[in-house]
């Protein structure tokens, strides 16, 4: 009879929880209030994103895109496009290139505004979560006009996008960025020197930049930890090469941190959307803005071919395998929360319960990207 | 000072109907203080929250919080399988009996106090310290983890705010030299206005009292023994229906009644900022001041109240949670240090200034 006393205990959060961002399970051994150990069962919102691309040709597959990560259609969209197009050689329409970077960069904000509203739900302040609700609202009303939908696309199409832009929606999305620095201000005032708010983020989940690397982290969260990739400059993809705008970096690589990198990457996103803007004032008569070709008969060539984007929440990658017919052969999503969600055992060992909420929180992560 | 004495009545007729009457009156004021008090919440972080707030039942949803209770009376009552069923039942009602308690022991004005006491103040905190074993009972009784932690983070946080509040109560006591409700808020009418109040000698301990007393509340930013992002509902997480619904009266009444309590310690309680200016200046039998001054006191101790309701909503709309640790160190490093150096201050200023 040899029974040791164990101090620590078992708890179970999920797969339905407030603060879980979808159904995440988390199994936690406890002592106390402290984790000793922390494991992860994804997979409750698998939809199986990749095995129906084998099923279906690539113009069905298309809306499906959408929905890998549904904060961020447009992004999923692009990388599965790309992928396609440089597998076709498409040379897209320079309009049809500034639509694209303008919605996903207009996506971007209401991704960010989104995780900021639930980061802060995390930690207990409800407020904030309306007021980022309320300038969502706004980019939805865009989107709405330019696509017809708010949150599943399906606008971007073989070789550019479904229709053009009109001069209205494009002085509405300019009243928009043009009010939004006041809005950022209003969030940065009743969050950013909140000391309840600092000590709940400061030094908290730290990762460092060899951790970072070591498990795949991209986007916000390896910029945070000191590396200053982002597709955006580093592989320019459509006409980011041709716009002007800086990759905020840091090397703290706390939850703070990340919290000031995405607040400083909305207002760049600003920047860019202004400058897309700016152009396509210019060119408001082009109305070429896809190669007009017939989607139904778009046949993927032999062979592999690699579309990637830089997201809200890091780089979403899709791997296209394809047979020369109009069905690819394979599809793999490469998608950034599911590699941010694995570095979070590692970093909490040890750490106080009510820090996983504002790590995980902090993280960026969703989970129908994680499960696909 | 008994609310009414009617001498041709028996004793043994007289002391139960006066404490059914002061029952009657305290059940029914807290039922509508409680339902009003939720509506004003929702409504106030709606405003804060550019949202409208409820406003479908009743005029402007002023029926909303009737309707929510119907609701809840109506749930169907479930205990968990492996819950202990004595204790489950039994604590919704430990925390719920004391904060009803007392409510008769708040002098509401000059006239009306359902039970006065020479240690009124003291027996109203040790009273308001039975709570925390309610929603013990409540964690370890639920058979379920999140109630459990909840619980005990509640307790944890207890033993943390009660020393702050008892030691910002007694720098009251000292400055009027009573701990009965009444003789502190007659010791605040000294000046005839509101500089007489005991809030400017001890400015500190009122500052001290009202965070310990947001953490008593168990709201905002202490709320982590039912901290919603990390466990769940806390240690109501298993309770539905009326045993719920009596928790949750329970917190908003116990918010009314906390605050009822500072303003009657620290803001001078049913007196008038302005002096007695209608016993005084109005020409006026007495037939008809003496119900007009019943009012108005009511009216002024309400007003008080309020706006520290108001103020304990307003911190809820806009500060995150602490962390229990945080908040530990919080309490025990500097409001127990700050409260001990307010009586400190306290003490010096009676020294000084003489017999107030």
């Amino acid at each position: 009879m040899n029974k040791t006393l164990k101090n620590t205990f078992q708890l179970n959060i999920g797969p339905q929880h407030p603060s879980t961002h979808g159904v995440l399970r988390c199994i936690e051994e406890l002592d106390g209030e402290r984790i000793k150990s922390l494991d992860f069962v994804v997979g409750y919102l698998h939809r199986g994103m990749e095995k129906m691309a084998e099923n279906m040709t690539c113009l069905q597959y298309l809306p499906v895109v959408d929905r890998v990560d549904y904060l961020s259609g447009f992004f999923c969209s692009q990388a599965y496009l790309s992928a396609i197009e440089t597998s076709l050689n498409f040379e897209l329409p320079k309009k049809a290139q500034y639509i694209r970077v303008l919605t996903m960069e207009l996506n971007r904000i209401s991704s960010h505004l989104l995780w900021l509203a639930s980061f802060l739900m995390d930690l207990g302040a409800t407020s904030p979560y309306f007021y980022c609700f309320r300038e969502r609202e706004s980019i939805l009303d865009i989107f709405e006009n330019i696509t017809g939908a708010r949150m599943m696309y399906n606008y971007y199409t073989f070789g550019g996008v479904k229709s053009d832009i009109s001069a209205e929606i494009l002085d509405k999305i300019a009243e928009f960025l043009d009010e939004f620095p006041s809005h950022v201000k209003e969030y940065e005032n009743i969050i950013t020197n909140n000391p309840i708010f600092l000590d709940r983020t400061k030094e908290i989940g730290v990762i460092s930049l060899k951790q970072a690397q070591n498990f795949g982290l991209t986007g916000v969260n390896l910029r945070a930890s000191g590396s200053k990739a982002d597709l955006r400059k580093d592989k320019p993809y459509l006409i980011y090469s041709e716009l002007d705008f800086d990759v905020p970096f840091s090397i703290y690589g706390d939850a703070y941190t990340r919290y000031q990198m995405r607040i400083r990457e909305m207002l760049e996103s600003r920047k860019i959307a202004l400058q897309c803007i700016e152009w396509l004032r210019k060119n408001i008569s082009d109305d070429k803005v896809n190669l007009n070709i017939n989607s139904k008969t778009v046949k993927i060539d032999e062979g592999l071919t690699i579309g990637s984007v830089e997201a809200p929440r890091g780089e979403i990658m899709c791997w296209l395998w394809g047979n020369g017919t109009n069905t690819p052969e394979r599809v793999k999503w490469r998608t950034p929360s599911f590699y941010a969600l694995q570095v979070l055992p590692e970093i909490m060992k040890g750490k106080m319960y009510s820090d996983l909420m504002s790590a995980f929180g902090s993280l960026d992560v969703i989970m129908p990207e994680v499960d696909r | 000072m008994n609310y009414f004495n009617i001498s041709y009545f028996p004793d043994y007729v007289y002391i139960p109907l006066y404490y059914l009457i002061g029952f009657i009156v305290v059940a029914v004021l807290m039922l509508f203080v409680v339902l009003f008090l939720v509506l004003l919440e929702r409504k106030l972080l709606g405003f804060f929250t550019v949202r409208v707030g409820p406003n479908r039942v009743g005029f402007h949803g002023a029926l909303q919080t009737v309707a929510d209770a119907i609701k809840l009376l109506f749930k169907e009552d479930i205990i968990p399988l492996k819950a202990d069923k004595l204790l489950f039942t039994l604590s919704p009602i430990l925390v719920f009996a004391p904060i009803m308690t007392v409510w008769a022991y708040i002098p509401f004005n000059g006239f009306f106090a359902v039970q006065n006491s020479v240690v009124g103040s003291l027996i109203f905190l040790s009273l308001l310290s039975f709570p925390i074993l309610g929603i013990l009972f409540a964690g370890i009784s639920s058979a379920n983890k999140y109630s459990l932690l909840g619980s005990l983070r509640a307790c944890a946080q207890t033993l943390c705010y009660e020393l702050p509040i008892f030691i910002s109560l007694l720098s009251v006591v000292i400055l009027s030299g009573s701990l009965d409700l009444n003789d502190i808020v007659s010791a605040q009418s000294i000046n005839n206005n509101c500089f007489g109040w005991f809030i400017i000698p001890s400015l500190l301990g009122f500052i001290t009292f009202y965070i310990s007393s947001v953490a008593m509340m168990n709201r905002v930013p202490f709320d982590f023994p039912e901290a919603e992002s990390e466990f769940v509902g806390g240690y109501h997480t298993e309770y539905s229906g009326m045993k719920f619904a009596m928790f949750f009266l329970a917190e908003y009444a116990s918010m009314f009644i906390l605050c009822a309590f500072m303003a009657t310690i620290f803001l001078g309680g049913f007196l008038s900022p302005f002096g007695k200016y209608i016993s005084d200046f109005l020409p006026l039998s007495d037939l008809i001041k003496t119900p007009l001054i019943f009012i108005e006191q009511f009216f002024w101790l309400i007003l008080k109240t309020m706006v520290l309701v108001v103020a304990v909503i307003w911190t809820r709309a806009t500060l995150p949670r602490l962390r229990i640790d945080r908040s530990l160190e919080f309490f025990w490093k500097l409001i127990l240090p700050l409260s001990i150096l307010n009586i400190f201050i306290v003490c010096l200023i009676k020294l000084f200034m003489g017999a107030r």
